[in-house]
């Protein structure tokens, strides 16, 4: 089945960096697109005007996704654009590394709330409107680390680990409804997050570079378009290598 | 607005929901089980957003967990908003 037309994809964490990069990649494939934002709002009304300036439909939604923003986001897309959401990227994410004997409890809880409960909390709605529409697709930006291990990020990786098992098990749960759930696992792309990091470990990936945002929303743009159909539960790794 | 919830009522967006799960119309009795009638959990879990929407009336994962019959889905729900 195609998909529906004035079909809305609502991206969380888009005011930047892979996010952005992966709703303009979108807009670029039809879908309108809600970009969600959490404190860059000037960020984020540039990847609107980037995308209307191409041709493109796409409206900034502020909304805190790890206190309570859910609800609200999803009806604020649907009013803003006139269609129902039918895909949903799963790309807010924080970082609060430390060894995991210096983790307090507040950056296990924060780091776990923002990148795999509210990811959890955000698929839980979307299927409302996917399971009606018999068609959706759900794509969660994972990550190398929890697959791998990264010294440092027991609670991101622990996270990202979690979000690979929630879209496998989603993806059993709704396969027979034309609903995908997919996860996309970046290495180390150049971003603001990362670039602390980036000296470190680009010796440690065989492509001998870090990656773009643009490679990462190649992957997620595939994977939510009707190409994709037949691709679900699994994860696409976009590392240069790295875990291979 | 939430439509008010009376036995016939629920009766028949349930009636009318089941056929779009793959159920026979004229399969679907108080009486016929969700299992006869081929209609799974994840239907299950989708008759109830209906009901939501409808009545304003949810319906728990236990609750559904007990549901075996048309019938048992009507009164649940009619039991919930009493």
């Amino acid at each position: 089945m195609p998909r529906p037309e004035g079909a809305v994809a609502l991206v969380t964490g888009a005011s930047k960096g892979i996010g952005a990069a992966i709703a303009q990649a979108l807009a670029a494939d039809g879908w309108h697109v809600a970009v969600n934002y959490r404190s860059d709002e000037a960020g984020a009304n540039a990847i609107v005007s980037a995308i209307e300036d191409a041709g493109g439909r796409a409206v900034a939604l502020h909304g805190d996704i790890a206190n309570g923003a859910v609800d609200g986001l999803f009806t604020q897309a649907e009013e803003a654009l006139g269609g129902p959401v039918l895909a949903l990227v799963n790309n807010a994410g924080v970082r609060a590394d430390n060894l995991a004997i210096q983790i307090d409890d507040a950056d296990w809880d924060n780091v776990l709330n923002t990148n795999l409960s509210a990811a959890f909390r955000l698929t839980k709605r979307s299927l409302k409107p996917m399971l009606r529409a018999r068609y959706g697709r759900i794509v969660n930006v994972a990550s190398v680390v929890g697959p791998r291990a990264n010294a440092g990020q027991a609670n991101y990786a622990a996270a990202k680990a979690g979000l690979i098992g929630l879209t496998k098990t989603v993806s059993h749960e709704v396969a027979r409804r034309g609903i995908t759930v997919n996860a996309v696992a970046p290495g180390f792309i150049e971003t603001d997050m990362t670039k602390d990091m980036l000296d470190d470990v680009v010796k440690a990936i065989p492509a001998r570079r870090a990656g773009q945002p643009e490679e990462v929303a190649a992957a997620v743009r595939f994977l939510a378009s009707d190409d994709a159909a037949y691709v679900t539960g699994t994860t696409l790794f976009v590392d240069g290598g790295m875990s291979a | 607005m939430a439509t008010a919830v009376t036995p016939e009522a629920v009766e028949k967006v349930v009636f009318d929901a089941l056929p779009q799960f793959g159920a026979e119309p004229g399969e679907i009795t108080r009486e016929a089980t969700f299992e006869d009638l081929d209609v799974d959990s994840l239907d299950l879990a989708e008759l109830s957003q209906i009901i939501e929407d409808e009545f304003g009336v949810q319906l728990k994962g236990d609750d559904i967990g007990k549901i075996k019959t048309v019938g048992d889905a009507v009164d649940m729900v009619v039991s919930r908003a009493g």
